[in-house]
């Protein structure tokens, strides 16, 4: 008998041709067919078929960053993320008893408490601007009192982006001739330590022809949670927004956020089974959209020329199932002055992944430093901008460029950031 | 078999424990490849220097237990697969040398660089190292040269072989040896480079690999025409050649293969066409301009409906994306896609197709012909469902027809996937008993405790074709 509840017939779509191999991270790095795509399709149909345990499976299953590149690459349309998740799921209820304590502590304050509750986010927003704004961050840093913390905290503590508090207004009316009515999607984590970028975002969608709306209530997206297997909070999550966000005629749902558009555009996918939610979903999902697509479409006024060079790296999640590639890339060669380089291997995730960076430290870190070194073949030693459209991707360049002491030279921006300074606009 | 005591022994010659695999996690992934079938080895080891493959080999011949080379799995044939357990030999990490010769035109290689890095690396000194199979971007060069690996520019270029001029290899019994040299005429001995190339990791593993590159042409073009009769398209093929002509690629997508693209993401070709093939000329610009006009006269002169040329890189590019869809959009409708690689000489190519297309009316099978024609190497693929039986039953006739319709019309089994497990019950047919006789002698000579690869080109006794084993 087949286990029921990993997507056995799904594996059996992989032919096994290895296409997957050269676009996977953790292949690269860990150089083991189980740390493959082929590899764990293998694994969870081992595993669906009970010839290996769920011990087995789970040493390829928990290295994966989900980044899903090898469904880029894949020739046959393995959909390598359904197998992932169910794999993933599986484990979670598998594994509850002999969690590692510290791990499961973790993800439950982030899944149950912090990430869906915005006022508890908002809480740690003040803190985290408290901290910084007192000066006690100089102090901690300085002291070396986080030497007692592990490597990662410390690690992060060097990163932390400066929080600006300002307030938003719920409506921002389009400063062009309206075309399009659209909902902006703040996300959880963007919103607390990025609020400005979101900001920005609408500033310019003012710009692109678009009436902004911020809906209040909505939610999470559900990514982290989906990634970590807690299906049922996903659903329920992706329930509530497209409840929220269906109230309006909306012609887009806007993000600047990967890694959460990515999540968005799967409601379909999460709920296509769900008789009563599918055809909701599918309609929510369809007008899930990048900022980059629609800025992409207008022409901006762009007040300001930066004579500086700039590369690029993309978030996995936009590319791969946002298939969100172009549109990045042509705005930032419509910036006067730029000069921009494609950043080598830019495929190849970083290894932030969501909360990978937290839960399997020294092996992001690995993947990162494969990545830092394209960058410095890309940059040549030159002093440049890393272009960024996701907030983890951006914490963990930030980090790449700490750990390669880089910082005199190398700045890490959101997309949005750049547009917005380009075009004099402002908080 | 003393399976302590031999990986004890291993990780005596082997001190990066990660490097030696007992896991069954490990293990189950190194139980497959591209093909049918999966087997579990008792040890995986990943080889990175010639002393660690003459150790193994060693450790392997004094306790009796098979090996198995792979480089990174990708064979259609069942080349790396531990069908009798043992240890498989993972070359695929070793990656350690690529250093090009450009006054000697050469490159040499440890195994597990791939085709792709070998090209890449030759175009910096504006050279080119041609043979492209499609899996040039992941599959290892020693996977390459065991398996005598081809791909579309096989019709002008040639395949591996024709670009080894030595190898470095570890014998069955663990001693090293140098084959071939650097320079391209040398007839001094036996061509053993030549016999271990295509011997499908049976006779030796190779560990270093000394190949030859060529200039890179200086222009090159892509021309497509329609047909609305597959055997139309054939004559076409078959008397570009004749003409003179020998484009870079010469591939064919049947009308199975272009509705599938279309269906899957439209790229505008006309569905009611029974083919469309894609040239690509190479060479200096002014013949490339002559060669065009040809092709263009013969295909018109076999009812091409459009003869279009690409005039930019990027219409070139348009035309060879309908070519790669066909895998992904074939198997949307069904998984398990049973791609053969039989091979007929150019003048059978049209007779090859009107048997194709007799077999797939006879046992009711999805058979799909896209490929490189213009080498005879036509890769029907059959699309199906492995879950099937009653199907795979008809499958399995369907390609042993084929086989026989390939070696009947002077052809051959395999073009360039190799023998492996699957086609080695149709070994005789092709060769006959001496021949097959004479190469186990061979095999026998080089490898006395039969350690390496064992179960691969040779039937076992009784072994039938077969698509439904586990």
């Amino acid at each position: 008998m087949v286990k029921q509840e990993l997507a056995y017939k799904e594996t059996l779509s992989c032919v096994q041709c290895g296409y997957c191999l050269p676009a996977c991270p953790t292949y690269i790095t860990f150089k083991k067919e189980k740390h493959s795509p082929r590899g764990r399709i293998n694994l969870v149909k081992m595993a669906a078929e009970g010839k290996i345990s769920y011990e087995d499976m789970e040493q390829g299953i928990e290295l994966c960053l989900g980044c899903r590149a090898c469904e880029t690459a894949c020739p046959s349309n393995v959909p390598y993320g359904t197998i992932l998740e169910s794999a993933v799921a599986s484990l979670v209820t598998y594994n509850e008893e002999r969690m590692k304590k510290r791990q499961k502590l973790i993800k439950y304050m982030l899944f149950e408490h912090i990430i869906p509750n915005k006022k508890i986010l908002k809480i740690g927003e003040v803190g985290l601007s408290l901290y910084q704004k007192t000066g006690v961050q100089k102090v901690v840093r300085k002291s070396n009192i986080l030497n007692v913390f592990p490597e990662k905290m410390k690690a992060f503590e060097n990163i932390l982006p400066e929080v600006e508090r300002h307030k938003r207004q719920s409506f921002y009316e389009s400063k062009q001739i309206k075309k399009f009515n659209v909902g902006f999607f703040t996300g959880c984590v963007m919103d607390t330590m990025f609020k400005k970028i979101n900001t920005l975002s609408i500033k310019l969608l003012q710009m692109a022809h678009c009436d902004v709306s911020v809906v209040p209530k909505q939610g999470c997206c559900g990514a982290l949670h989906n990634h970590s297997g807690e299906h049922d909070l996903t659903i329920q999550l992706a329930k509530h927004n497209i409840e929220i966000f269906e109230k309006y005629q909306f012609d887009y749902i806007v993000n600047s956020i990967g890694g959460c558009g990515a999540m968005l555009i799967e409601y379909d996918v999460l709920l296509k089974n769900d008789s009563k939610w599918a055809e909701r979903a599918k309609a929510f999902a369809e007008k899930v959209v990048d900022i980059s697509v629609l800025l992409n479409q207008v022409e901006l006024p762009f007040e300001k020329s930066f004579s500086q060079l700039v590369t690029y790296q993309p978030s996995c999640h936009m590319t791969n199932v946002q298939k969100c590639v172009t549109p990045p890339v042509e705005l930032i060669q419509k910036i006067p002055g730029i000069s921009y380089v494609p950043l080598l291997e830019k495929d190849m995730c970083c290894g932030s992944a969501g909360i990978y960076n937290f839960i399997n430290y020294e092996a992001s870190m690995a993947i990162l430093d494969k990545k830092m070194l394209h960058v410095k073949n890309t940059l040549h030693q030159e002093k440049a901008w890393i272009i960024t459209s996701n907030p983890g991707c951006h914490l963990q360049m930030k980090l790449g460029i700490e750990r390669e002491k880089m910082n005199d030279k190398v700045e890490v921006y959101h997309l949005v950031e750049v547009l917005a300074d380009a075009c004099d606009i402002h908080i | 078999m003393e399976l302590q005591k031999v990986e004890s022994e291993i990780r005596k010659v082997i001190l990066d424990a990660e490097r030696v695999m007992r896991d069954p996690a490990d293990l189950v992934s190194y139980s497959y490849d591209a093909s049918f079938g999966s087997y579990m080895p008792d040890i995986a080891v990943q080889a990175l220097t010639t002393d660690e493959v003459v150790n193994i080999m060693k450790i392997a011949n004094h306790y009796k237990v098979p090996v198995y080379p792979r480089g990174q799995s990708t064979s259609l044939s069942g080349g790396p697969l531990p069908v009798q357990g043992g240890i498989v030999l993972d070359c695929s990490q070793w990656i350690s040398k690529l250093e090009v010769f450009p006054e000697d035109m050469l490159v040499v290689v440890s195994p597990g660089v791939t085709a792709k890095q070998i090209n890449d690396a030759a175009l910096k000194h504006g050279l080119i190292y041609p043979p492209d199979p499609s899996s040039m971007n992941i599959a290892t060069i020693g996977g390459n040269l065991a398996e005598n690996s081809g791909g579309p520019k096989g019709l002008k270029y040639g395949v591996t072989k024709d670009y080894v001029v030595g190898l470095e290899v570890v014998t069955p019994e663990g001693n090293v040896m140098r084959t071939g040299g650097k320079t391209i005429k040398n007839v001094t001995g036996y061509d053993v480079t030549n016999l271990i190339v295509g011997s499908e990791g049976t006779l030796a593993v190779i560990t270093e690999a000394t190949l030859r590159l060529y200039p890179k042409p200086q222009a090159t073009v892509t021309l497509m025409a329609l047909f609305d009769n597959l055997i139309d398209s054939g004559h076409s093929i078959s008397n570009i050649l004749s003409a003179g002509i020998i484009p870079a690629k010469l591939e064919i997508m049947d009308q199975a293969s272009i509705q599938a693209v279309e269906e899957y993401q439209p790229t505008g070709l006309p569905i009611d066409v029974e083919a469309m093939i894609l040239i690509e000329l190479d060479g200096h610009p002014v013949a490339i301009e002559q060669e065009i006009e040809v092709v263009r006269k013969v295909c018109t002169k076999y009812n091409a409906r459009k003869v279009e040329i690409a005039n930019t890189e990027e219409q070139a590019l348009a035309l060879w994306k309908a070519r790669k869809l066909v895998s992904p959009a074939i198997v949307r409708n069904k998984p398990t896609k049973i791609s053969e690689d039989a091979t007929v000489p150019r003048s059978k190519i049209p007779e090859m197709f009107t048997r194709l297309k007799e077999i797939r009316q006879k046992y009711d099978v999805e058979l799909v012909i896209f490929g490189h024609a213009g080498d005879g190497n036509l890769h029907p693929n059959i699309i199906a469902d492995a879950n099937d039986l009653e199907e795979m039953k008809r499958v399995e006739k369907a390609v042993t027809e084929i086989f026989e319709a390939a070696i009947e019309l002077g052809g051959t089994l395999s073009g360039e996937h190799g023998i492996g497990t699957l086609k080695a019950p149709f070994l005789e047919m092709e060769l006959g008993e001496v021949g097959v006789d004479m190469m186990k002698r061979i095999k026998q000579a080089w490898d006395p405790n039969n350690i390496l690869n064992p179960g691969k080109i040779f039937a076992e006794k009784g072994q039938k074709f077969s698509l439904t084993n586990g």
